[in-house]
Parts: C-alpha cells; sequence; structure tokens
C-alpha cells in the first residue's frame, strides 16, 4: 500500500537552491515546509566541494561549511529535512510527486512545489568522446565524492578535460588524492578561471595548459591507459595516463521537470521561468542550477530566497502569472536565465552564457526588431563557461502582446 | 556452487568442456547441466559470463522473419525464439513485444516490402502486415518526414541481453557446472581420452569439448586441425540515448535491407532508453572495441533522418560490439565425432535469440560424439532480478521494501538502484567481478550521470561487498 501524505510546500533538492527556499518558506509561516533530498545528506555539491571559495567575504567557508550553514539555517527555520527519499515521479493530477525511500513509497501532496534538483557535469559518453570504455573516467563530481567523501584511490596520472574554474577544482581534488596531473586540456584559446588560479596552477604546481586542444580519443582495455588529443592545427598526440576527468559542460537535472510538462527552455534545457521562478505549471516553482546550469552556489541560495518569496505570495493566493513573453539568445550565445518575461515578476537580472570568447562585447535586446537595451560587457573579454550578467530594468519596455526578446551580440 | 577466477584448476577430467561463456557457452552448459551425471566445465577467458559479442549488441529477440530459409540458423532461430519467449517468462527475464517496423524511405525500399512480407510467411511469420504512410505516422508520430511505409512485424521483441546469459549461467552453475573465469585457452591436445586444455591457469582436461569462442572460436578450431572458416569481426558501434527520449518511439525501427547494404536501426530498449545503430565493419582486430568519432557522426546522421528529435536527447552511453562474421551464410556448427568435440561457430548478431535452441542442437550432436548424457532431469527454476521498466523494479514494490528496507535505499538515481539490489548482486552465485560486471547485473552506473551522483557511492558498496565474500571464493 502507498502512504498518501500533504504538506504545504515540497521542495525537491536540498543543495543550496532548495535549501535556502526552505528556510525562507519555513520562517515565513509557510506551514509544512519539507525537502525532499535523495542523497544520504543534505547539501548538495558544496558538500563535496573541500575547497573554499564559499560563504562570504566576511564569512568564507569551505563547500562543506557551507552545505552545513545552509542545512542547520533551513532546520532552525523549521522547514522538514528528509534524506534518503527520492522524487520519482508526478502522479496522474494536481501537484503530487510520487516518492520512495527506505520507509516504502508515498505520494506527496503540496500547494507548491519547488524544484531545485540542480545540475550535472556531461560524462565522456553525452560529449561523444570516442575509444574504448576503460576504468578511470570520471567527472569532476564523481572524482570529488570518490576523494573527498570515500577516500578512495584514483589513479597516478590524470589529464583534465577543461580549463575553467570546475577544471581547477577537479585539478586541485587529484594532486590532494596523489595523482600527478599531466594536463589541462581545452578547446578555447586561453583558461576560463581567474588569471590568479590559471597561473598559480602553471606556475606553482606545474600543469601544464594546453589550448586549442581537445581530447578525441580514450585508449586502454580494462584501464585507461591514455588519452588522444589533437590540436586546432591538426596535430596530435597521445598524453599517457591512467585517469581522465571531464569537467564542466554542465547540463540540468531536469527529469522531473520534464516528467510533469514543464515548458522547456531550449538553451539551458531547464524549465523556463520568469523572473520570480514560476514555470509554466501552476504551483510548480523552479530555482537554483536547474535554471542555469551552472552558477555559483550563493547565487542557487539567494535564487532559492528569491522563490521562497514568490510561493508566499502563490500561497496567499496571488494568481499564477501567464507564461510571458520568452527571452532568447542569437549564437554565439549560449542561454540566458530567466528566459520569460511577465509584467508582476522582474527578475533582479539575468545571467546568461557565451560559446566563444567576446573580446569588448555589447549585448542588444531587441524586441520584433524594436531595441529595448544595448549593454558593454566589460572591460575585456567576455569567456566562455563565465557567468555574464545583464540588468532586467528593459523589461518596463517589453510589450507583453509582442513577439520573442531576443539578445544578441550585433 | 563453484566460480573461480584464480588459483590451479581440478585435476580430475571432465565429462565435457564448454570453452567460451558467451550466451551460447552459457546456454550449452545449462543444457547440459540438466544431465546430473556430468562433470561439465565452463572456461572463459575474461573475468565474466557474456564479456563478447553478448553484452554489446542490439538486444532483440528476433522472430526470423527475414532468415534465409533452409539454414540451419533460420531453423534454430525460430525454434531459439519459442524457447527464450518462453523461459523468459519463467524466469523474469524482462521482455517486451514491442513489435518491429521496417520502414521504407525511398521507392525500391517500398517496393521489397512485399517481397519481405512473402519472406515472413515462408519463414513462419504469417502476421506481418504491410502499412501506408498514414498508418505508419500514426504508429510513429515521431517519425522523420518522408516515410513511404512499413512492414509490420508484430513477434519482433526487445529483452535484456545481460540478464539472458546471467540466468543460463546462474542455473549452469547451481546444477553443479564449474564456471572457471580468467582462464584463456592457449592451446589443445588430444589424449587417450580426451582433451588437454592448457589454459592460462594450468592444464584442465576434458573428454568432451565445445567450441563457443566466439570470435576466436576459429582459432581454436584451427587447433584442432579444423580450416572450416574464418572469423572477421564486424563492429557495431551504437548509441544510447536518455530514457527522457522512450516517449520518441514505440517500435524497432528496422532499415529495409537493400542492394546497397543495411541501414542502422532505432529501437526502444527495454531498460526504457532508445538505441540507435549499429554500424557494420569488417575488422581485423579481435580486440577492436572502441568507438570512432566516423561511426558515431555516422549514426547520427542516419538516426536525424529517422527520428530527428531524439538527437536533441542527450547519450547516455555508447559502445561497440564485435560480431563474429564468416565468409559463410550460415552458423558453423559441426559434430566431430573422431575428435569428441563440437564447432560452434559463426554465432552471428542472432546467437541471443538462437541460444537455447543452439544449445539443445548441441547437446544431441555431442551424443553423437560418443557421450553418454545419463539421466536428465529439469532444472530448480531461476528467478532474475528485473532490470526492465515494463515490469515492477524493487524500489516500485512496497511489499518488498517492507519486508527489507534496503530496497528503497536508493544508490544510483538515473536507474533507480537499490542499496538491496547491488547488495544482492554481490552476493550471487556469479558475482561481478567489476564495476562493469555489477554494471551490467543491477544497472547501477549505467543511467544518464554515468557515476557523477552514484560513482563513488556504487564502488564503495562494490569493494566491501567483494571484499566480504572474497575469502569464501579463495576457497572455492
Amino acid at each position: 500500500m502507498t502512504a498518501a501524505r500533504r504538506v504545504d510546500v515540497l521542495v525537491v533538492g536540498a543543495g543550496p537552491a532548495g535549501l535556502a527556499a526552505a528556510a525562507r518558506l519555513a520562517l515565513a509561516g509557510a506551514g509544512r515546509v519539507e525537502v525532499l533530498e535523495r542523497e544520504a545528506r543534505p547539501g548538495g555539491v558544496p558538500r563535496t566541494c573541500a575547497h573554499g571559495g564559499f560563504g562570504t567575504w566576511t564569512r568564507p567557508l569551505t563547500g562543506p561549511g557551507y552545505a552545513r550553514l545552509l542545512t542547520e539555517a533551513a532546520e532552525r527555520a523549521g522547514a522538514t529535512l528528509r534524506t534518503g527519499v527520492t522524487a520519482l515521479d508526478w502522479a496522474a493530477a494536481g501537484p503530487v510527486l510520487t516518492v520512495v525511500g527506505p520507509g516504502g513509497p508515498e505520494t506527496v501532496e503540496a500547494r507548491a512545489v519547488v524544484l531545485a534538483t540542480g545540475a550535472r557535469e556531461r560524462p565522456r559518453t553525452a560529449r561523444l568522446v570516442p575509444g574504448t570504455r576503460p576504468a578511470g573516467v570520471y567527472t569532476t563530481g564523481e572524482l570529488q565524492r570518490a576523494v573527498h567523501l570515500f577516500g578512495q584511490h584514483i589513479g597516478t596520472r590524470a589529464v583534465v578535460a577543461g580549463a575553467e574554474e570546475v577544471s581547477y577544482a577537479a585539478a586541485g581534488t587529484l594532486r590532494a588524492a596523489g595523482a600527478e596531473v599531466v594536463a589541462l586540456v581545452t578547446e578555447h584559446p586561453s583558461a576560463q578561471a581567474g588569471p590568479a588560479r590559471a597561473q598559480a596552477a602553471r606556475l606553482r604546481h606545474g600543469i601544464p595548459l594546453l589550448t586549442g586542444t581537445t581530447v578525441t580519443e580514450l585508449l586502454g582495455h580494462g584501464r585507461l591507459s591514455g588519452v588522444r588529443v589533437r590540436h586546432r592545427d591538426g596535430r596530435t598526440a597521445v598524453l599517457a595516463c591512467d585517469t581522465v576527468v571531464f569537467t564542466g559542460d554542465f547540463v540540468p537535472d531536469h527529469e522531473l521537470a520534464r516528467r510533469g510538462g514543464l515548458a522547456m527552455d531550449p538553451g539551458t534545457r531547464g524549465p523556463a521561468v520568469d523572473g520570480s521562478a514560476h514555470t509554466s505549471r501552476p504551483g510548480v516553482f523552479a530555482a537554483g542550477n536547474l535554471l542555469h546550469a551552472v552558477e555559483p552556489a550563493g547565487t542557487a541560495a539567494r535564487e532559492g530566497a528569491r522563490a521562497g518569496r514568490a510561493v508566499l505570495d502563490h500561497l496567499a493566493g496571488a494568481p499564477w502569472p501567464d507564461p510571458g513573453v520568452p527571452v532568447v539568445v542569437s549564437e554565439p550565445l549560449r542561454w540566458i536565465a530567466p528566459n520569460r518575461v511577465t509584467p508582476a515578476a522582474r527578475p533582479g537580472g539575468h545571467v546568461l552564457r557565451t560559446g566563444v570568447p567576446l573580446p569588448h562585447p555589447v549585448l542588444y535586446v531587441r524586441q520584433d526588431g524594436r531595441l529595448l537595451h544595448r549593454r558593454r560587457l566589460g572591460p575585456g573579454t567576455a569567456h566562455p563557461n563565465r557567468t555574464l550578467t545583464l540588468p532586467a530594468h528593459w523589461h518596463d519596455r517589453v510589450d507583453p502582446e509582442g513577439g520573442e526578446v531576443r539578445v544578441s551580440t550585433d | 556452487m563453484t566460480v573461480t577466477a584464480d588459483g590451479p584448476l581440478p585435476s580430475t577430467p571432465y565429462d565435457v568442456a564448454v570453452v567460451g561463456a558467451g550466451v551460447v557457452g552459457c546456454a550449452v552448459a545449462r543444457e547440459l547441466a540438466r544431465h546430473p551425471r556430468l562433470r561439465i566445465a565452463l572456461v572463459e577467458a575474461q573475468d565474466d559470463v557474456g564479456q563478447g559479442t553478448s553484452k554489446a549488441n542490439t538486444a532483440i529477440l528476433h522472430t526470423g522473419f527475414d532468415a534465409t530459409r533452409g539454414t540451419l540458423e533460420a531453423r534454430l532461430v525460430r525454434e531459439g525464439y519459442q524457447r527464450l519467449s518462453a523461459y523468459a517468462a519463467e524466469t523474469g527475464i524482462p521482455v517486451e513485444r514491442v513489435g518491429a517496423l521496417l520502414v521504407a524511405w525511398d521507392e525500391e525500399q517500398l517496393a521489397a516490402l512485399p517481397g519481405l512480407a512473402a519472406k515472413a510467411g515462408r519463414n513462419g511469420c504469417h502476421d506481418t502486415v504491410l502499412l501506408g504512410p498514414g498508418e505508419l505516422y500514426a504508429r510513429e508520430p515521431h517519425l522523420g518526414p518522408g516515410a513511404l511505409g512499413a512492414l509490420h512485424v508484430p513477434g519482433e521483441s526487445i529483452l535484456c541481453p545481460w540478464t539472458t546469459t546471467l540466468a543460463y549461467a546462474t542455473q549452469a552453475v547451481r546444477a553443479g557446472t564449474d564456471l572457471h573465469l580468467d582462464t584463456p585457452v592457449r592451446a589443445v591436445e588430444r589424449t587417450a581420452d580426451g582433451h588437454r586444455l592448457t589454459t592460462g591457469r594450468g592444464i584442465l582436461h576434458a573428454r568432451h569439448l565445445v567450441n563457443a569462442a566466439g570470435l576466436h572460436a576459429d582459432t581454436l578450431d584451427r587447433a584442432l586441425g579444423h580450416e572450416d572458416f574464418t572469423v572477421t569481426p564486424r563492429r557495431g558501434q551504437l548509441l544510447v540515448y536518455d530514457k527522457l527520449a522512450r516517449p520518441l518511439v514505440r517500435h524497432i525501427l528496422l532499415p529495409v535491407p537493400t542492394a546497397l547494404g543495411k541501414g542502422v536501426l532505432v529501437a526502444p530498449t527495454v531498460y526504457g532508453n532508445v538505441l540507435l545503430g549499429p554500424t557494420a565493419e569488417d575488422l581485423h582486430d579481435r580486440r577492436a572495441t572502441e568507438t570512432t568519432a566516423d561511426g558515431l557522426a555516422a549514426l547520427r546522421d542516419q538516426g536525424r533522418r529517422i527520428l530527428p528529435a531524439l538527437l536533441d536527447e542527450e547519450v547516455t552511453a555508447v559502445y561497440a560490439g564485435l560480431r563474429a562474421a564468416t565468409e559463410h551464410e550460415d552458423y558453423r556448427i559441426t559434430a566431430h565425432p573422431g575428435q569428441a568435440y563440437v564447432t560452434v561457430g559463426g554465432i552471428r548478431s542472432t546467437g541471443l535469440t538462437a541460444s537455447l535452441a543452439i544449445a539443445a542442437h548441441v547437446t544431441g550432436l555431442l551424443a553423437g560424439t560418443g557421450l553418454d548424457p545419463g539421466p536428465v532431469r529439469e532444472l530448480e527454476p531461476v528467478a532474475m532480478p528485473n532490470l526492465g521498466e515494463a515490469f515492477p523494479r524493487p524500489h516500485q514494490r512496497p511489499d518488498l521494501i517492507a519486508a527489507d528496507p534496503e530496497y528503497g535505499t536508493l544508490v544510483c538515481h538515473c536507474e533507480r538502484v537499490s542499496r538491496g539490489e547491488i547488495r544482492d548482486a554481490l552476493a550471487g552465485p556469479v558475482p561481478p567481478r567489476t564495476l562493469e560486471g555489477l554494471r551490467r547485473r543491477t544497472r547501477a552506473r549505467a543511467g544518464r550521470c554515468q557515476g557523477f551522483y552514484c560513482g563513488a557511492a556504487v564502488r564503495d558498496l562494490f569493494e566491501r561487498g567483494r571484499s566480504a565474500a572474497e575469502p569464501k571464493g579463495d576457497r572455492a
């Protein structure tokens, strides 16, 4: 027999966005606020990031420290955290989720659902990297869990595919696990991490950065024996290694969003949302890196709290906004979030990404050919895989009856 | 129950040694194990059963509708389809009778369909139906534009190849067969009363020999003095798409074979993914199971035409398998009575379907080589863990979780594999020796994240489960 329960707000995912939303809601007296977390512990990705860079200037924290802080805040506020419980799917009608845990299957009905299911890195397979299928092939996520949560042996010589912040974090984890980092490899002409970090890796730890280079084949039967790389100019080489870590290239974990029939944004591959986390399905909100894979944990947490405010309005009887006007990007921009404009829900701002380096970029926002806003990003070059921001004050000029809003670089 | 992977091999001679623990070798061992008086060895070069062609195929249970009439393959596929359908239902191997559509994309292919329907009828498939474009698109609304019609073959089914092989091996081992893994056969000599196999783990004696060595069957056959066939590995690369793509396709979408060769298929899998492939590349290297950029690009080009929306979905897995193609159009199953030896060669992609029929056929041939199988009994039935989406998985069963909460504790979230299932697999009669082996038994780490979330946790359970099982394994 499947048990059935009712709560006021059901939050799916106890990462920064979900925990911050739950804390805000519980504190504001939203009733029974429950957070489902499929992992054994709450905290989300920061829990596995055993390095600094979290928290605030005044209170710097490591990833696990930040995860603890958010968890305690949600619990203190009165939210119920249920770990080891997986949200599987939606029941046939209503905002009802089917879930399972050690206590068995149950359905949970909620007046509002907040999806905060986060993002993952594309593994080697999804990147279509050819070759054999040896052991020793990781994503940063798996590597960090293996090293920091389980203390597992990794390997002796490792190649890191990618040169963004997360790639340098992976290199650090590899070194902490006793592996030599043979090289970081990026298709782009330069690292996409902060210059201090990139330089420290190169100069202090002697890790070469191969730019304009892609991993084109994995070699070895049983255990990885090397990776073949190709430079933009056509040269190829084999880097001998027993470990390769595919970093970055995040995609939202959108299974539940799609199973719920939410309208999806083709750019982010997450649910389409307005500035207040409303999805296309009444009663269902979304927050965090499910919407933009990926932004820093602090951004996800702020967004979760913001979604919490919108949930409170919804519980108080505010009408569900119309779908709104879509916001899309033109190449080489890859995506923008939030990606719906509704009059009632102006976001603090948008985040977006470029697919190629853009020297001295200027962003143009147009609707039906009409220029709504022009903004110089800068100074310097906008890099792929790094946050670009666009303020939202131009929303006032959007014609709610007009066509899509397009953001481009020309 | 004995499964070994190291240490010396038993010195007393076996009645039968089956070389190769792929789906065919395991099926033969299982069939022989029905005879309690026989001592049987199943000898495998790799560290698990089903590690060659059996693990990397298109996972289809064929009706044999397009088989060449009069061949042994045609007969064994047809018979094997019946046998395996019944066996799967009995043991819990997931099978879905989704049916196949041979989709015609040009006039030549359309013109070939009536002939294929007639051929199917001659092969005993009388329920095929020709569909016009309207009916075809009603059945497959996501099919790319330009299809002219199709032949519907309702009996074509999808199944789990790993569970099939493992079920055979499990029953054989439970009935007393010795499974020797990591035991490559390096040489074979005739002795006064049978065969002396030199393996990577020492000498093994057997009165009768079955060669089910798959890609290496010709090598073993030559060692016994036969020049009957040469295996030319035919590589098939495949793409496995995300489970979110599953609603895009309802049938196995087969290409219509024409003079220009075979195209690729798009098929659902019993796990709820969608398969695109295979390529067909004749190679010489019998270890060349790597995928290539060209191969994957070609598959995607063909897939884009068949099911355009598929290409927007994430790829969950990429793999390549080698089929044991030979220069002959039929299986090479031959008894050599003077040598107390049966060759089971040239078993191509249909081998999974035909496996139980091949096993019965080979057992009959063995009797002709002087083997007295003695009395026969029915084997203890085996209930395999369900990996299929069309049947309740453990996490969907309140009764199971109430009795043991470990089945409600999910470790691999993408594939919804519980700690209970991983524990059971590690304690099974033919336990996995690698994480890959665990994946084939449970689907742990087989999902879209490929271990991003669960990889380290699954490895931890595997390593702890293995170290707990190790002392027992050493004594065995």
